[in-house]
């Protein structure tokens, strides 16, 4: 158990240092991910086993798929064609495989030699967390559920300016065009009325 | 144990909205060490405050990111979509 946490370990501390290190940002966010699944063993290993499946959930799940869509959305803006057909190279994604690899190996050993949670310490379970969450916390979930509430507002207020601007853009680009086409139509009925003339 | 999780905060700062995860990540890692140290749950507690606060601050980044990437364009100031720290 202890080569197998200090394994996680050193697997995300590489995992991180690529990340921070590489130029491509789709890549440092693949090696995040790998560094993240890394962590959420190194928890599962601490005995903290609930917490490990909010890491994977919430990190790996929500805040990567939040990370690698701005990324995409800016790729549109540039060459996205050739970005696309880069990324999709083997030794692009053989670094972060290999990593990742190397934690469905620990897994595997878990599950073969081991019965129930692996853990260094003693599980600190679900019960427990909510009890001491609910119990002497509770004011700190009303704070985080106060900031969650400013970061929707916060987040709903960036985007909505953008969108707002854009329809602005679009109900302009559309009258030019139909001031366009109603002088084209002007111009083809001139034409045509001096041709019959 | 610990030595690791202390290991782990100095990252420096690249991309910045990433490291700050990283950063919030390896603080997490402590808490929970320590908690598992003590054999107390307030070390989770605590490191599901972190994960609420990590989620906010993330999705106010990218949206500003987003913002600020859609502005800098239209100044056709380029090179200023990866906010190097």
């Amino acid at each position: 158990m202890t080569t197998l946490f200090y394994l996680a370990g050193i697997l995300a501390i590489v995992a991180t240092l690529l990340a921070i290190t590489q130029r491509h940002a789709v890549h440092a966010l693949l090696y995040l991910i790998v560094s993240l699944l890394a962590v959420a063993v190194e928890f599962f290993v601490l005995g903290a086993p609930f917490v490990a499946a909010l890491e994977i959930m919430i990190y790996a799940g929500a805040i990567m798929v939040l990370f690698v869509f701005v990324v995409m959305m800016l790729n549109i803006a540039e060459h996205a064609m050739e970005v696309e057909r880069g990324s999709l190279k083997p030794r692009n994604w053989l670094g972060p495989a290999l990593l990742a690899l190397v934690l469905l190996g620990e897994l595997v050993y878990c599950t073969a030699t081991t019965r129930g949670t692996p853990s260094l310490t003693g599980v600190t379970g679900p019960k427990q967390v909510g009890e001491a969450l609910f119990g002497n916390y509770w004011i700190g979930v009303e704070l985080a559920s106060l900031l969650l509430m400013a970061g929707l507002v916060g987040a709903f207020h960036l985007g909505r300016h953008r969108i707002a601007k854009e329809e602005k853009h679009h109900v302009t680009s559309t009258d030019a065009t139909r001031t366009d086409t109603r002088s084209d139509l002007v111009h083809a009925g001139s034409g045509g009325t001096s041709h019959a003339a | 144990m610990l030595g690791l999780a202390g290991l782990l905060t100095r990252r420096n700062l690249i991309f910045t909205l990433m490291s700050i995860e990283i950063m919030l990540n390896a603080s997490g890692l402590a808490f929970v060490g320590a908690g598992a140290r003590w054999a107390q749950p307030d070390g989770q507690v605590m490191f599901l405050f972190i994960l609420a606060m990590a989620a906010a601050e993330v999705s106010v980044g990218l949206a500003f990111v987003l913002l600020f990437h859609k502005r800098q364009l239209a100044l056709d100031v380029d090179a200023a979509s990866e906010m190097r720290g």
